[in-house]
């Protein structure tokens, strides 16, 4: 634990970073100080746009173009690291300040060998003749638990999975020791299991070298499993510092409060009752095998994205399908909608056989299954209003335009977001967007809506919002949900029935409750123990 | 904010379309201020600009009147250019959008197809063409459009291979939109932009392809144009740089104003860089 009365190895203070002309704000992080102790971990914490990351890559000397510290000094071992140049930073980082960024794919060169982007930084720096690099580089990978790192050395990028190449990023942010550690998101872009086993690789590295760890996340579960002290940031202000336990037990401020609400933490679900027994969407047998097509010269390959998977849901229900990626959750959902079409097995909905429906006929029938979808960027089309966006199903479905039109705003005002039908899909924030995608997949009236991630991109309060509003519309309208997710905490909230997959099988099923109290197979349990901050969320209940 | 002052927004795009008016205001023009056919010789040959009255541009080789065959040749070098592009834009858009919505057979047919045009060298092609023809204007906007269409219709198969897995398609297949509907009122609109640009290029392309087919011969020997001049004087263009000079800039100019028309044409068409700037 942190000694109050040791010299921090980072003390931030007063470090204001300001924006360039035309943003939304003139100062992306205002005035804010904290300190770094050696041998401690601090979270920052906040949603996207709370300026948690900017005040790190001002540290690191990283900050994008146009972007300036105003003001303030970052004092790491006596240097104020504001003021240095270009140069000075960079043999500092690596070498006492490490860096891990959010998406391993990306900030590895995915043409090189592991062994040599490892190596890599000890080049940089000039230490180490090259037998003892890859030495040196082999011992790392073992440290971070690669398996089988005598094979992982050679591995390229691609070979790796998410999980390993996080690991690896972590093996080269280490590689030279340095005394603090700067991880931004690190776990973002993984797994739970996976997740859970980084972060309990940062904690353990970090106690073995007495590290101190600067962590920053959007992820109150996180904090929670990983924070001597938490930092919390909105606006580019702090809104709160003090000890992890303090700060989650008995948070001071407001926002926080908020925060935490949000999160969907009630891990174990309420029993909830089905309206009806007859069956609205029945899966039975299904199996979808994806086949790439083969080259002259390279043989075509094939991957089973679904393997005899069976469930079915009574009207008025939501049943979440719960998996990591690649566990064919999101396929599933695709068949459902018919965006895929299954090789066998049967697809019914309300007795009509919706399996073998082609073309017109399908065409004609596609307005009984919706689809939310993840992101909430991708799912308008940008040329095209709001309004027109949401009335074009009907109008498909030969709705008079007019009347179409009129539905649309109706339905806006529905899902909180009166009077803006005339504007472009730019004009709104990523929560909002998923209003409009669930008004358009209302327009059409289905009887089963799918929701393929569909909180999944969004910031924790914005997502406890657009949960509500799924919550309070199923109520209003008795709608019948399919909630595709990677995160348990979500489907725990909303959820009846739980389907567990895994490599395109299906798990387990079984009444969320059921599932989440005693899961009968090691799997589901695996994915509930790593959940974060579920054993505080069982010390609460 | 109407379409057109959210055009006279980029001061560029409004340069380039004074310019462009100018030059068709030139081309209707041309017979009310030189009645005369370009085709006549005037004056004694090689007469420097501005030393004659009458003769601003002075005199080629023949004697014609250099200011007469620019403005007359407006008309067959703006009519060239935009025809032949909507011909190919006609032809390439469709087959693109076709063999990129529908991959698969289809998309491989299509393409083949396009690869065979695109083996035989462009101006090869456009000469032959033409020769078999019979050089006459529409010869010519014919041939620039066939050996023009490849390169859109590649272009357009593109996005359309990028735009067609978008949620907002998948969106719109769900709620029951035809296939003529998704590629006409989904996916195109998102494709203007790299259409547009590619055209105003492509306009230019087409001046100069029958400036090098007038050079060659091989242009319609009714009328004067652009390229004819340039072709005709290239032999003297030490002893009268008048000659090649003047249509080579209205060339430049044409090919400018096009390029930033269809720039500003682009900025408008947005949604979003538009309400950005207002």
């Amino acid at each position: 634990m942190t000694d109050s009365q040791a010299t921090p190895l980072l003390s931030l203070r007063h470090v204001s970073i300001a924006l360039p002309k035309g943003a939304d704000r003139a100062l992306a992080v205002e005035d804010v100080s904290y300190d770094v102790f050696r041998g401690e971990i601090l979270c920052v914490v906040g949603e996207s746009g709370s300026g948690k990351s900017m005040a790190a890559n001002a540290v690191m000397g990283l900050l994008p173009k146009g972007v300036y510290t105003s003001g303030g000094e970052a004092i790491f071992d006596g240097q104020d690291l504001l003021q240095l140049s270009e140069k000075q930073h960079r043999t500092l980082r690596g070498l006492r300040i490490g860096m891990i960024f959010q998406e391993p794919m990306t900030a590895l060169n995915p043409l090189m060998r592991v062994g040599a982007q490892i190596s890599e930084v000890f080049e940089a720096h000039g230490q180490f003749n090259t037998r003892e690099r890859q030495q040196r580089a082999l011992a790392l990978l073992t440290e971070v638990g690669i398996p089988d790192p005598d094979k992982a050395i050679r591995a390229y990028p691609f070979q790796l999975s998410g999980g390993q190449r996080q690991r690896v990023m972590i093996a080269m942010a280490l590689a030279l020791e340095p005394e603090l550690l700067i991880a931004d998101e690190p776990t973002t872009a993984l797994d739970v299991t996976t997740q859970a086993q980084i972060l309990e690789l940062i904690r353990d590295l970090q106690q073995r070298r007495g590290m101190a760890v600067m962590f920053i996340t959007h992820d109150f579960g996180v904090v929670a499993e990983i924070a001597n002290r938490v930092c919390v940031m909105r606006y580019g202000q702090i809104v709160e510092l003090g000890e992890a336990e303090a700060v989650l037990k008995h948070p001071s401020h407001d926002y926080t409060r908020a925060l935490i609400e949000a999160i969907p933490s009630d891990v174990i679900p309420e029993a909830r009752g089905a309206e009806t027994d007859t069956p609205l969407l029945e899966v039975v047998g299904l199996n979808k095998v994806f086949r790439s097509r083969g080259g002259l010269f390279k043989p075509a390959r094939e991957v089973h994205a679904l393997q005899d998977v069976s469930f079915s849901l009574v009207k008025g229900e939501t049943i979440g399908i719960v998996g990591e990626s690649g566990s064919g959750k999101s396929t599933l959902g695709r068949c459902v909608v018919r965006l895929e079409r299954p090789d066998s097995g049967t697809l019914s909905l309300s007795g009509t056989d919706f399996m073998h429906l082609q073309g017109e006929a399908l065409r004609r029938e596609r307005h009984r299954v919706q689809m939310i979808f993840q992101d909430p960027y991708a799912s308008l089309n940008p040329r095209h209003r709001v309004g027109y966006s949401i009335a074009q199903g009907p109008i498909a479905n030969g709705t008079s335009k007019g009347q179409a039109m009129a539905k649309a705003k109706e339905l806006l005002a529905l899902v909180g977001l009166e009077g803006t039908d005339d504007r472009y899909p730019h004009e709104f924030s990523g929560g909002q967007r998923q209003r409009i995608g669930i008004a358009r997949a209302l327009a059409m009236q289905p009887e089963l809506i799918v929701a393929d991630e569909a909180v999944s991109a969004l910031d924790v309060s914005i997502q406890a919002q657009i949960l509500e509003l799924l919550e309070e519309l199923k109520q209003k309208l008795s709608l019948s949900l399919l909630f595709i997710t990677h995160d348990l905490r979500v489907a725990a909230q909303i959820c009846d029935h739980i389907v567990v997959m895994q490599h395109g099988r299906i798990v387990e099923q079984g009444p969320a409750r059921e599932v989440f109290l005693a899961p009968r197979e090691a799997y589901t349990r695996e994915l509930l123990d790593a959940i974060p901050g579920r054993e505080q969320a069982l010390a609460d209940a | 904010m109407s379409f057109f002052a959210r055009f006279a927004q980029n001061r560029g795009a409004l340069i380039g379309l004074i310019i462009l008016l100018t030059i068709i205001a030139m081309a209707i023009l041309a017979p009310l201020l030189f009645p005369e056919s370009p085709w006549r010789m005037v004056q004694r040959p090689f007469l420097p600009p501005m030393e004659v009255d009458g003769f601003p541009l002075g005199t080629d080789t023949m004697g014609r009147n250099v200011a007469a065959g620019l403005m007359h040749g407006a008309w067959v070098s703006l009519l060239i250019g935009l025809v032949s592009t909507t011909v190919a834009l006609a032809i390439g858009v469709p087959l693109g959008a076709i063999a990129g919505y529908y991959g698969g057979l289809i998309d491989d047919a299509l393409m083949r197809f396009t690869e065979f045009f695109q083996t035989i060298p462009n101006f090869a092609l456009a000469i032959v063409l033409v020769a078999i023809m019979q050089p006459s204007i529409t010869s010519i906007v014919l041939a620039i459009a066939i050996v023009s269409w490849p390169p859109v219709a590649r272009l357009v198969r593109a996005e359309f291979l990028s735009l067609r897995n978008r949620e907002y398609v998948e969106a719109a297949r769900l709620v029951g939109q035809s296939n003529t509907t998704i590629i006409l009122r989904q996916i195109l609109p998102n494709t203007l932009s790299p259409i547009i640009v590619l055209a105003s290029l492509m306009v230019a392309t087409a001046i100069l392809l029958e400036s090098a087919l007038s050079f060659l011969g091989l242009g319609d020997p009714n009328v004067m144009s652009w390229g004819y001049m340039i072709g005709a004087a290239r032999t003297v263009i030490r002893q009268a740089w008048w000659l090649s000079f003047f249509p080579g800039v209205a060339i430049l100019l044409t090919v400018l104003a096009l390029n930033l028309v269809g720039e500003g044409l682009d900025d408008a068409l947005n949604p979003k860089l538009a309400r950005e700037r207002s």
